[in-house]
């Protein structure tokens, strides 16, 4: 890897994680001298640096890498962006599942701070969103914009420095809540220092994605690409507002938020609603928009539908995170601008999935025999259903039900599980036989189990927090005969161990799924297939491309 | 508007911006007003600060990741009144930052708890929740009791909230540390707490240990202080609406 480097770029890797090392020893000192937490995360840092400057020592008196090179597209980095999403897959399931079984026997665990319920929370969200769920996108957008572009990467440095330094930001943020460093704001734990490293990280991903798009051969800019770009912009805008804060000192992990109470709740689910939309849903539509079309060989049906989708989208989900505060502080005009626009939402997102699903009118016989292309198609679905119970839940009255409840969890899984990660495993069994230039997966008996095992583990999930999010909403505003409350906080709490004995159990099966994909795509990259031809994917020179159908 | 559309998505630069203006509409109009707004938080005069102990009590609540199971907002709803008190109120976290609402009950709402439970309850509940609720599923916070609370930069936590809005004076800046000691050492000198804190600071061994400032003792602090630094949501709504 680190000899397709020029000799100059292995030069700016060197400079970068020198650079690194003296950060973490200054944060080391700083920290140490103040006896704050910030040595350890110091040390994360110096040791981050120190493990990649292995390989790249190891490769940097390697000859000058063929000028012939930069005739074929840049796909290192992408095979690499896939195996760490796989490795956070396991981790951030592996850990989202010890949780699971948490709720149901509270003692399964160590008797030590870093392994309590509160601590682990966070690194199973942050593992399987960011870990996973940002690899996963980073290495598809890397794929997507050099084929569509039909365009090499701009450079050979910046998508390892957008690649390796967001694997820093998510082992920083992990290993704080391990120690206990978090700012606690939902889906934006991680404290000040982390915060500045990803925008750092992001400036650098925008402008390799522009620099990109500005090589383009094709005149026109595809739809996946609209997506991809307002997933990097939009979570820069949400991530810099959101995680405004003042460091108590420089030399310690404590920040305090710029915003308190009411405004503080609101820009906490502003970005944490919208996370969800640009992270979690305009990223993984870049995704489908163009491995569901190249798998079902089928152009995409709407050329409108994509563009009012889109936009729908970009405009109408901005509003919407005041929904997770109805009956709140929150005034209620904010309350029923974030309802109404919630409900309004639920048409460019039906337009998005239904386009999809569209597209694969002519080809649902492949959907019957590909495991692949179903997952892909099993994930629109998804889509388009938790986006109709989003909307649903968002409406004042249902909410007053749902909300504080399980309700809420089985709608966040519906949409992870069912839309986010179905969707990546689909585009990585298309894509990983492409990049290790193989005829095929390894197996795919294999893809087929682990189609299977995914959609048991996501229909167990959600139908278990669904009936103990609906029980407990009831429970608690049950009023007997003589008009006082029938059901005590305990009553509802004891009713839910079954449901979450259940809840774990389709945890595992998912979990399993996970691993038995990560066997069969390291048999995959391991045996060389018996034609060494990729079949399927785009080549640079013919114009062999999903376009978007008039 | 699809031909306007058919050339915007030629220009990489023109899309991007397209797409920052078009996204920032929603969140302007939604976040901004609540900055210029009055009636967005009601006044309440007598709204008192954490202590730097209580402060330490929070973060500690923060750190353990509290606030994924428990909420403090309890809604305009009857049963939650009934459950666990007048709903809350924006002012009662205006100093809260950031806050904790919460977005999930996997155990009750915790507004309110403040002097709903003895110290020794909370202390033996955190402890092992087992021992006091047979059915709890929450964690066990054993560890807090043998960890001595760090105090010695609480001064720079204090300084730091006065830079995004909160009250603190130069003087429990400066008496942060002693002050988060005795707070919890009932026999010490507490005067200048008090005088600082005001007469309604509670000064007890929270984790029943007088010799030692623990993080069980900050954590306490804090529990039983929920709900009370503002007394607003128990006045009528007219005395607290209109300056």
């Amino acid at each position: 890897m680190v000899s397709g480097l020029t000799v100059n770029e292995r030069q700016r890797a060197l400079v970068v994680l020198a650079f690194l090392a003296i950060l973490g020893m200054a944060m080391t000192a700083f920290g140490a001298a103040r006896g704050d937490l910030l040595q350890m995360h110091g040390f994360v840092v110096l040791l981050f640096s120190l493990i990649v400057l292995a390989p790249v020592l190891k490769g940097y008196f390697a000859p000058e890498p063929p000028a012939e090179r930069l005739d074929d597209y840049y796909d290192d980095p992408i095979k690499v962006g896939i195996i760490l999403a796989m490795i956070w897959a396991v981790f951030g399931m592996g850990i989202g599942d010890w949780v699971a079984w948490l709720l149901a026997f509270p003692d399964m665990t160590f008797d030590a701070a870093w392994s309590s319920f509160g601590r682990l929370r966070p690194v199973h969200t942050t593992g399987v969103i960011f870990g996973f769920g940002g690899s996963a996108l980073i290495a598809t957008s890397f794929h997507v914009m050099q084929r569509t572009s039909r365009a090499r990467l701009a450079d050979q440095f910046s998508p390892w420095f957008v690649l390796i330094g967001y694997q820093l930001f998510c082992i920083l943020a992990v290993s704080g809540y391990f120690i206990g460093i978090t700012q606690s704001k939902e889906y934006a734990e991680p404290e000040w220092y982390a915060d500045i490293w990803l925008v750092v990280v992001w400036v650098v991903y925008l402008l390799l994605y522009l620099r990109t798009l500005a090589r383009r051969k094709e005149p026109h800019i595809y739809v996946a690409n609209w997506y991809y770009l307002a997933f990097i912009l939009v979570v820069a805008i949400l991530h810099i507002v959101n995680n405004l804060a003042v460091p108590a000192s420089f030399a310690g992990v404590k920040s305090y938020s710029a915003f308190s109470g009411v405004q503080d709740a609101m820009t906490q689910w502003w970005y944490g609603h919208n996370a969800v939309a640009f992270f979690l849903t305009a990223g993984f539509l870049g995704m489908l928009y163009y491995y569901l079309p190249k798998r079902a060989e089928r152009p995409i049906y709407s050329y409108r539908m994509s563009i009012v989708g889109f936009w729908g989208i970009t405009f109408f989900y901005m509003w919407a995170g005041s929904h997770h505060l109805h009956y709140t502080a929150l005034p209620d005009w904010v309350q029923t601008l974030g309802m109404t626009f919630s409900l309004m939402l639920l048409i460019p997102s039906w337009i998005a999935a239904g386009n999809a699903l569209a597209t694969l009118n002519g080809a649902w016989h492949r959907v019957r025999d590909d495991a692949t292309l179903r997952f892909m198609m099993m994930a629109a679905i998804f889509y388009g259903l938790s986006t109709f119970e989003g909307s649903f839940m968002a409406i004042r009255p249902v909410n007053a039900l749902s909300h504080y409840t399980d309700w809420t969890v089985a709608h966040v899984h519906a949409g992870v599980l069912g839309w986010d990660a179905l969707i990546t495993f689909g585009a990585f069994y298309a894509l990983v036989p492409w990049l290790w230039k193989r005829e095929r997966m390894y197996s795919p008996v294999l893809v087929e189990v682990h189609f299977w095992l995914a959609l048991a583990g996501t229909l167990i999930y959600v139908f278990a927090m669904w009936n103990s999010g609906i029980i407990q909403g009831l429970m608690w505003r049950t009023y007997n005969d003589s008009g006082t409350l029938t059901y005590s906080f305990l009553d509802s709490m004891i009713a839910m161990h079954p449901y979450y004995i259940a809840r774990a159990i389709g945890g595992l099966l998912f979990l399993t799924g996970t691993l038995i994909a990560c066997y069969n795509i390291w048999m995959t990259i391991r045996r060389p297939g018996p034609r060494a031809v990729p079949v399927g994917d785009t080549p640079l020179p013919l114009p062999a491309n999903p376009q978007p159908a008039e | 508007m699809f031909g306007t559309h058919y050339r915007i998505e030629r220009k990489s630069v023109v899309l991007a911006v397209a797409i920052m203006v078009v996204a920032s509409i929603g969140g302007l109009i939604e976040i901004a007003p609540l900055f210029t707004i009055d009636e967005t938080v009601e006044t309440d005069p007598n709204m008192r600060v954490y202590t730097p102990l209580e402060l330490a009590g929070r973060n500690i609540y923060m750190r353990e990741g509290c606030y994924a199971c428990h909420s403090q907002m309890i809604r305009t709803l009857r049963d939650e009144v009934e459950r666990y008190g007048p709903y809350s109120l924006a002012v009662e976290s205006k100093y809260d930052h950031p806050m904790l609402w919460g977005s999930k009950r996997t155990g009750p709402d915790l507004a309110r708890v403040g002097g709903k439970y003895s110290d020794q309850w909370h202390t033996a509940h955190l402890v092992n929740p087992r021992d006091v609720v047979p059915e709890s599923i929450m964690p066990r916070y054993s560890f807090l009791r043998a960890a001595p609370l760090q105090t010695a930069h609480l001064g720079d936590d204090l300084r730091a909230l006065r830079r995004v809005g909160v009250p603190y004076t130069d003087e429990m800046i400066a008496n942060a540390t002693a002050d988060a000691a005795a707070q919890a050492s009932p026999e010490d000198d507490t005067a200048g707490l008090v005088k600082r804190y005001g007469d309604a600071t509670q000064v007890r061994a929270f984790d029943g240990n007088k010799d030692t400032v623990t993080e069980m003792d900050a954590l306490v602090a804090y529990l039983q202080i929920l709900g009370k630094l503002s007394s607003a949501a128990h006045t009528p709504p007219v005395q607290t609406a209109q300056k």
